[in-house]
């Protein structure tokens, strides 16, 4: 019985890459042709509105006061980091961002699998399972704000009356909880169908192989299938990093970013700055400060998994 | 050869005809009033055919943030917008609206006072109320009766959380009083600013500056939090207008504390299982009638920047006008008709008959006056807000703070503190004082 | 063989979570059918005569026709035009790595780290200046910008999973770039290419913040329709929901239809 599987070595095309850094020039303007439409389209994307912003940023620009453009410097963000909301605003989205990540790869994961082999009735569920992603942001918040979450005429509601317990008010007690669980019910369909994709291209054979070999489901799955996976949960991961540094409509929505300061993100911050104030100048920096505190969530994030993209 | 000329002649003045219609944008709220304006679009392109309409309806807030953007960075893209009361002062003063013009037919003299002059500056009109309201009482008879208790015309705040108490009654799903809680300036802050103005107390004194830890706030925010935790539903702090219509609707509310336009849906039979047992009073006082109930108008308004302004004042003109209420009620029924704005259409018996709320809400719009609002003399103009131009980020953090103070996470003490802290910061940082 | 009650718990476990996770949707797709009385019963009606009165009300209150039509060609066109200069890029990264593949993948990420919200008003400001506001193209522009990182992270991800053998094997019979490419590499990331294409398809599809942003009378798309039913004064939840499944009707009945197509298996045992 063998203690340890190795997954299939992959010699002869790792070697070919490397030769793609040092080759005749024809070799190395082909993927830099490939590429130059996507990064060109990319660059430009990304310096326009960030040269603008930067611009705001340093200036005193209240959308009602258009007139008054004076150079204030760092004014602006030091009056977005001294809002009595902002540390916890910073924490929210941090906790937001983990925990819809992990309920979404985990929950995203063991679905997966489970639809993975046949059963009577897969391609029904398949289906079914993909089908929270296309309803819009705003319907989503608004149907578990007042059909699910209700504490009277929801559904959930009525369950836990059902149960003889009396109904939790979500929105109230617990409103950056009811914001994850919006936020990863989207989110999980989304993370299935990647991994389903993913999984598809295991190889079974292999898989057979170990069984036979004797190996368990666990070690199986431990040694075969996750680090197969391994690339695209990393890919999940990164992908919805981003999203969900932003999430914003729901927390309008359903709880406006309380009771108190308990479901404000970092995104509500700058939509108060920006369309309540009306203030450009504070939410530009607000918004700087989003992207540099993405680059930390990305780089703490690579690190984490950022091996797994290379595989 | 003849017929081919005649042919492109004719084309060419077809083509010439149909680019002579003037386009024009119409943003406006998805009310029920405005879809029924939207409804009775092609009257209009009837009766003006050389003008088509296009229309942008979206919710109170997100209209709010489109209109101001496009407004402020001179977007261009709206030839008619939809404003409140909030609006129509501050965009007056820096110029951003046109006039709007009106004819001896037009009777502006027929708005109601309280209306006109909050849509205007200096005497003129900037802002034509398409529909208004003021706040007032609404609360189920039947369960008055059944505890004995008789309520006045104008009760007072005692009478009123003494009615809670006696008919909460969360056995039979029925809870004394429904108040909004929703956190927002004009969510839970509408409804919260009267009751301090009527416990003597305000916004800003004359010198700007913040007085949301005063006594009158303490009292108005304590009897709010202690009422709502008694005698109301759960849930009440993300509550709007919305979620307490569906409460009432379903007959869970005993009273309910709100804008005037909620009388027509909840006396509906239509929509509402309690319509026969609705009765109507003025918003309850404390120390002061002053500011008890509040005012606003949705009113359309035109941009000072849109190259189509004729087109534009005849469809301000239209939709405000005595006949279109006429229309209305030809189309809609005299109970569809909107009201707050022009004294005639209180005079139609008709409409007297079909809106049993109409006297109680009329009587309401006529004693509110933004001008003189508060007990102790304000700053600002507006009721249940203040006409500048920071308002809007201050309300919502206050709103924020009464909304958990309502929820249990914080005392109001601690609640009402971390407000005024928030509010002398934006005022700070706007400039009024240092 | 799995014994049979292997088979019978995964089958019970995958239609219970599957039907945990659908209810919500099954759940706006009932009340769309709801008075609006209904719709706010206490307790859920189950059992209810269904009526169409809120698409008829959708129908005549809302340009539906002309909404629909510009999501389908802002998605549409967004997504071809995204997937034309990602696959590229993606081929790429695939298969002529360098050492600074992994840090231009982190920068097409970072593209998206400004929050919509903060970069509003220059954007609105630039697309006022070219005289783009209210127009399809600005849309399109936008939605391809914005999800072309995410089609090349996905297109990157789904190409790496095609095993070395094969297209070792390939150059080894001597086959060119195109030929590799067409032959070996099309076929095998069909599966990838098209769940990309879907994913992006359904983000435009729902793209408010831009579309509501953007447009005004002429290049509203369904996400704006939506917008427009949504906390009116009033109640609203069965109009809501009615315009919700009109919106999402046809991206929910494309996405069902080609799913045969996205979870086809990919059969390496065969093309071994």
């Amino acid at each position: 019985m063998h203690k340890t599987l190795t997954p299939t070595p992959l010699p002869l095309m790792r070697e070919k890459e490397q030769a793609a850094d040092a080759g005749p020039r024809s070799v190395r303007l082909l993927p830099r042709i490939l590429l130059a439409p996507a990064v060109l389209s990319l660059l430009v994307w990304m310096l326009v509105p960030l040269v603008m912003t930067i611009y705001f940023s340093l200036v005193r620009y209240n959308l009602m006061q258009p007139g008054e453009r004076e150079f204030i410097g760092l004014d602006n963000i030091a009056y977005f980091v001294s809002d009595p909301d902002f540390g916890p605003a910073v924490a929210h989205t941090l906790q937001l961002l983990c925990a819809v990540i992990a309920i979404t790869v985990v929950g995203g994961v063991a679905l997966a699998l489970l639809v993975n082999d046949p059963f009577p009735g897969r391609g029904i569920v398949r289906v079914l399972l993909i089908s929270p992603f296309f309803v819009m942001p705003t319907a989503n918040a608004l149907l578990w704000k007042h059909m699910m979450m209700n504490p009277i005429y929801g559904v959930l509601a009525q369950v836990w009356q059902w149960f003889g317990a009396t109904p939790v008010d979500w929105l109230t007690d617990h409103p950056l909880f009811s914001v994850i669980v919006m936020v990863s019910w989207q989110w999980l369909p989304f993370a299935c169908l990647i991994f389903i994709t993913s999984l598809q291209s295991l190889d079974r054979e292999q898989l057979e192989a170990a069984r036979m070999d004797g190996a368990n489901a666990l070690q199986r799955f431990r040694y075969l299938t996750l680090p197969h996976l391994g690339r695209s949960i990393a890919v999940v991961v990164m992908i919805e990093m981003i999203f969900l540094l932003s999430v914003f409509a729901e927390i309008f929505t359903t709880t406006g970013g309380g009771p108190g300061n308990e479901s404000t993100n970092v995104a509500f911050l700058i939509f108060k700055q920006a369309l309540m104030n009306f203030d450009v100048g504070v939410a530009s920096a607000g918004a700087l400060f989003a992207v540099v505190l993405a680059n930390i969530a990305a780089a703490f994030l690579i690190r984490l998994i950022g091996k797994n993209l290379d595989k | 050869m003849n017929i081919q000329a005649t042919l492109v002649l004719a084309l060419g003045l077809a083509a010439g005809a149909a680019q002579a219609a003037t386009e024009i944008v119409v943003a406006t709220v998805n009310n029920g009033h405005m879809i029924t304006m939207q409804k009775l679009t092609r009257h209009f392109e009837q009766a003006n055919p050389d003008i088509k309409l296009k229309w942008v309806t979206l919710e109170e807030g997100v209209l709010r943030q489109r209109v101001t953007t496009d407004i402020a960075t001179k977007g261009g893209q709206f030839d008619v917008m939809t404003i409140g009361m909030y609006e129509a002062p501050i965009w007056s003063k820096k110029g951003w609206l046109n006039e709007i013009r009106t004819d001896a037919a037009y009777d502006v003299g027929d708005l109601l006072p309280a209306m006109r002059s909050g849509l205007s500056l200096n005497g003129k009109l900037y802002a034509a109320p398409f529909y208004g309201e003021s706040s007032m009482l609404m609360y189920r008879k039947d369960l008055a009766d059944k505890a004995g208790v008789q309520v006045p015309e104008r009760p007072t705040w005692a009478q009123v959380a003494d009615l809670a108490k006696k008919i909460h009654n969360p056995a039979a799903g029925v809870y004394g009083i429904c108040l909004r809680g929703k956190p927002g300036w004009g969510d839970n802050m509408a409804f919260l600013s009267t009751l301090v103005n009527t416990h003597g107390g305000q916004w800003f004194d004359m010198a700007w500056k913040p007085q949301i830890d005063s006594a009158p706030w303490h009292e108005a925010v304590n009897l709010y939090v202690n009422l709502l935790k008694n005698y109301g539903p759960p849930g009440s702090s993300a509550n709007s207008f919305n979620e307490i219509l569906a409460l009432f609707n379903a007959g869970k509310c005993g009273m309910w504390i709100d804008a005037t336009i909620a009388a027509s849906f909840i006396s509906d039979p239509k929509q509402s299982k309690v319509a026969a047992q609705v009765a109507f009073a003025q918003a309850p006082t404390a120390t002061t009638p002053k500011g008890a109930n509040w005012l606003w108008a949705w009113s359309l308004a035109i941009p000072a920047g849109t190259q189509k302004t004729d087109a534009a004042q005849k469809f301000v003109a239209w939709a405000t006008s005595k006949e279109y209420v006429r229309l209305v009620a030809k189309e809609e029924g005299w109970g569809a008709v909107p009201t707050g704005t022009r004294q005639s259409t209180y005079a139609i018996p008709e409409f007297q008959q079909a809106a049993r709320f109409a006297a109680a809400e009329k009587l309401a719009i006529d004693t509110a006056n933004p001008n003189d609002s508060t007990l102790p003399k304000s700053p600002y103009v507006g009721v249940q807000f203040a006409a500048i131009p920071e308002f809007q980020a201050i309300g919502i953090a206050v709103g924020q703070q009464m909304s958990a103070a309502l929820a249990g996470k914080t005392t109001v003490d601690a609640a009402l503190k971390t407000s005024q802290a928030a509010a002398e910061r934006e005022m700070r940082k706007a400039g009024y004082y240092k | 063989m799995h014994p049979r009650w292997m088979l019978a718990l995964r089958t019970v476990a995958a239609w219970f979570f599957t039907l945990l996770l659908f209810f919500p949707l099954g759940w706006l797709a009932l009340t769309a059918f709801k008075t609006e009385l209904q719709a706010i019963e206490v307790p859920p009606h189950w059992l209810f005569t269904p009526t169409l009165e809120n698409f008829v009300e959708v129908q005549r209150r809302s340009d539906v026709l002309l909404f629909a039509q510009n999501s389908l060609i802002t998605s549409v066109v967004s997504t071809v035009l995204g997937l034309m200069i990602a696959a590229p890029a993606a081929y790429s990264m695939a298969f002529f790595r360098t050492r600074h593949t992994r840090d231009l993948l982190m920068w097409m990420l970072s593209t998206k780290m400004m929050p919509a919200v903060g970069a509003l008003v220059p954007v609105y400001v630039l697309a006022q200046t070219a005289g783009l506001l209210d127009s399809l193209t600005a849309l399109i522009i936008v939605f391809t910008l914005s999800n072309l990182p995410i089609m090349v992270w996905m297109l990157y991800s789904s190409l790496r999973d095609i095993p070395g053998e094969i297209l070792e094997a390939a150059r080894m019979d001597g086959a060119t770039l195109w030929t590799e490419c067409r032959h070996v590499v099309m076929p095998l990331a069909l599966g990838g290419l098209a769940s990309t294409g879907l994913l992006c398809l359904v983000l435009s599809w729902n793209e408010a913040f831009w579309s509501l942003n953007l447009s005004s009378a002429r290049s509203g798309t369904l996400a704006t329709m939506i917008a427009s039913y949504s906390s009116p004064e009033g109640l609203f939840w069965a109009k809501l929901s009615a315009a919700s499944l009109v919106a999402i009707a046809p991206i929910v009945a494309f996405g069902w239809f080609s799913q045969k197509q996205l979870v086809q298996g990919l059969t390496f045992g065969a093309v071994k």
